[in-house]
């Protein structure tokens, strides 16, 4: 039995080992953009009208309900959801997650105390959402919003601080 | 470093022996390109479990949900559409491959003493491989897959004896396709089949490894050579140009995706996939009480004939060149498959619904009934937006949110005098009514395309209604049937030929009882390209 020559033994090892790595990364590839890339139409946000401004009291919180859409998956689910908004002055409004920060629990506006008030374990925060006492993390969190023709909307991305 | 590591690997499983001992298998001197096909096999079945694994990820194995969720893994997800092509494709590259190694494994002999086993297990592999491409063809749940399917289920009716049995196995008790059939396709092809298949694969490698890669007569006494490199060279070369027609494929051909499987369509022609058309055609030249031979009959016969060949053939092994009986049969094979095919694919009328209409977005206009469009457009004739902003609750209330609850006479009256100080209406008794049955019972279709059909075609649509053709075609579901539905009219006829049909009926199509209409080019414009833009 002779031995191949070196420059086709080279040759076939060469094809052995990237021939397979093409296709690894032809498979892998797509996989991963499959896998990790967020939907297309969830890229994009949705927005809902929620409240009338002329309604809203300068610094009285209102506990606003509304219906908006959530894409889940190939589906696509109307539910209700809550804010609470806060008209601060005339031109800035805020509108907060329903959710303590600390662990989730819906926390209320406290008209004595003046602030939100969290039941589960008495997170307390300001009317501009700063934690004021307890175990909450950071402050409340907040809707995207945007005014339109004396209407609020609220949109679906939700920011943290 | 890396020597200590494999050393330990080594010490502690032995995997590196394993590996060396795997690599250093003795092959026979005459091995080569024709003994690759099984490698390329096992890899088209490595590359079908990984991208269906990555399909199950996103897939709903329900009919309520299949199709949706595969239409949002097409269309919603970046890559999806190569991942379900790569599936899709494979499996027919598969099918093409695993066919290919048993002709080779036939033309050259190797079944025969002592691989009479090894050839079993293949032949039971060959049928998982189809039974992977019989359950697997349902699961998209487009008209395809549903209506492929019934055809299915009933061919398996008419085996003697056991039909009505098979038929309570496939879920399809009294012939009906429906969740239980979905779920048992869907079981046996994602939980029964690919274990089966591993087993089977195991074993028949075993088996290889055992009695060795077939040799050539007269190959014995020759010097034996080593499996690795120079056959894992050539192993790999055909698995990526395998790989490569794959992945040609996938980018060039579109995956189809039908509309939503629908058992009340009666138009929709069904057919099996490529690989199965000529058995659908060998059905063709059996016919009444003799059908059973074509559909059960001779495909058990061939079967059992595939399996039975190592008893069969039970002489020496002698070079494929002189095995001119087999390659004789291969020929006949072939033939006769490609003839039935080809017969098939001819005889196949074109398909009332395009391959990948599930994946383009239809405009809501387009699928609603004409006298619809019209109402559209005397809305828009008579200024009623002025006061019905669509959307927004104003002065008059938002017809897109709710349909109207008044009744008809208040209706009329109202288009009629719309306010105190609006000007009288332009519109005719019957547009009138059209109006108001619209304006009550609009659907979300038709919200949609109140604000979106563009108006040359709402104006085509007031024209279709004031010349009233529903009362002899049928239009998006609207309409008698005297004449011909006007749907899809543009896959059948060009535009010169309605345009010059409508003056002239039965110069165009004789017998036609349709009364000539003399329109001005203006409106002739505006009603042919309306027609023309509604789909199937």
């Amino acid at each position: 039995m002779s031995e191949p020559k070196t420059d086709r033994r080279t040759f076939w090892m060469a094809a052995i080992f990237g021939l397979p790595g093409v296709i690894s990364a032809a498979l892998a590839i797509p996989a991963a953009l499959y896998l990790l890339v967020k939907p297309k139409s969830q890229q994009k946000g949705t927005w809902v009208e929620a409240a009338d401004l002329s309604q809203l009291q300068v610094r009285k919180p209102e506990e606003v309900v509304f219906r908006r859409t959530r894409i889940d998956g190939w589906r696509v689910l109307t539910e209700k959801a809550t804010a609470w908004v806060v008209k601060m002055d005339d031109q800035n409004i805020v509108a907060y997650h329903p959710q303590c920060t600390h662990l989730g629990c819906a926390y209320h506006w406290d008209q004595k105390e003046n602030n939100f008030i969290c039941p589960c374990h008495t997170s307390a925060f300001s009317i501009d959402g700063k934690v004021l006492t307890g175990p909450a993390p950071r402050p409340l969190d907040r809707y995207a919003i945007r005014t339109e023709n004396g209407k609020l909307l609220i949109g679906s991305e939700i920011q943290k601080s | 470093m890396l020597r200590r590591i494999i050393d330990w690997l080594e010490d502690r499983t032995g995997i590196e022996s394993a590996i060396n001992h795997f690599l250093g298998e003795a092959i026979p001197h005459s091995a080569g390109w024709h003994q690759v096909l099984g490698s390329v096999a096992l890899f088209a079945f490595l590359t079908q479990a990984f991208t269906g694994v990555l399909l199950a990820f996103n897939y709903a194995p329900t009919p309520g949900d299949a199709y949706s969720s595969l239409r949002y893994i097409v269309t919603e997800l970046t890559a999806g559409r190569i991942i379900r092509g790569l599936h899709h494709w494979g499996a027919s590259l598969m099918i093409i491959v695993v066919v290919l190694h048993l002709t080779q494994v036939f033309l050259w002999g190797a079944y025969k003493k002592p691989r009479e086993a090894t050839w079993l297990v293949g032949m039971v592999l060959l049928l998982v491989t189809l039974a992977y491409g019989l359950t697997g063809y349902l699961l998209p749940w487009d008209n395809r897959a549903y209506w492929g399917t019934v055809v299915t289920t009933q061919i398996a009716s008419q085996a003697p004896g056991a039909g009505p049995y098979l038929l309570r196995l496939l879920g399809s008790d009294g012939g009906s396709i429906g969740v239980v059939t979905f779920a048992r396709f869907y079981a046996a092809h994602v939980l029964l089949l690919p274990p089966l298949t591993m087993l089977l694969i195991g074993i028949h490698l075993y088996l290889i490894r055992r009695h060795g890669v077939t040799p050539v007569p007269g190959d014995e006494s020759l010097p034996k050579k080593q499996f690795y490199p120079e056959q894992v060279f050539k192993d790999t070369v055909a698995t990526f140009v395998w790989f490569a027609v794959l992945a040609a494929m996938v980018v060039a051909v579109r995956v189809p995706l039908g509309r939503m499987a629908d058992p009340t369509d009666t138009s929709f022609i069904p057919r099996p996939e490529w690989y199965f058309l000529f058995l659908f055609q060998l059905l063709k030249l059996f016919e009444g009480p003799l059908e059973i031979v074509g559909s059960v009959v001779l495909p058990t016969i061939a079967i059992g004939a595939l399996f039975l060949i190592p008893f069969i053939d039970r002489g020496k092994a002698i070079r494929v060149r002189q095995r001119t009986g087999a390659i004789a049969l291969v020929a006949l094979g072939a033939i006769g498959w490609a003839g039935l095919t080809a017969r098939a694919v001819a005889t196949t009328p074109p398909s009332t619904e395009s391959a990948d209409a599930g994946l383009r977005q239809v405009e809501a206009w387009r699928e609603i009934p004409a006298a619809d469009m019209a109402a559209i457009g005397y809305f828009r004739k008579d200024n009623c937006g002025n006061c019905h902003v669509l959307g927004k609750a104003g002065e008059a209330p938002d017809l897109a949110k709710a349909p109207s609850n008044r009744p008809a006479d208040w209706l009329t009256q109202h288009f009629k005098q719309p306010a105190t100080n609006a000007p009288p209406t332009q519109l005719s008794g019957l547009q009138i009514k059209t109006l108001a049955t619209f304006v009550a019972k609009r659907d979300d279709k038709a919200v949609e395309a109140w604000s979106s059909a563009p108006q040359s075609d709402v104006e085509g649509a007031m024209l279709y209604q004031t010349n009233q053709c529903g009362m002899c075609h049928q239009l998006n579901g609207a309409g008698q049937q005297v004449g011909p539905p006007l749907n899809g009219l543009a896959d059948r006829r060009a535009r010169d030929w309605v345009e010059h049909h409508f003056a002239e009926p039965a110069k165009f199509s004789p017998g036609s009882t349709m009364p000539p209409y003399k329109f001005s080019s203006h409106d002739l414009d505006r009603i042919t390209s309306y027609l023309l833009d509604i789909p199937k």
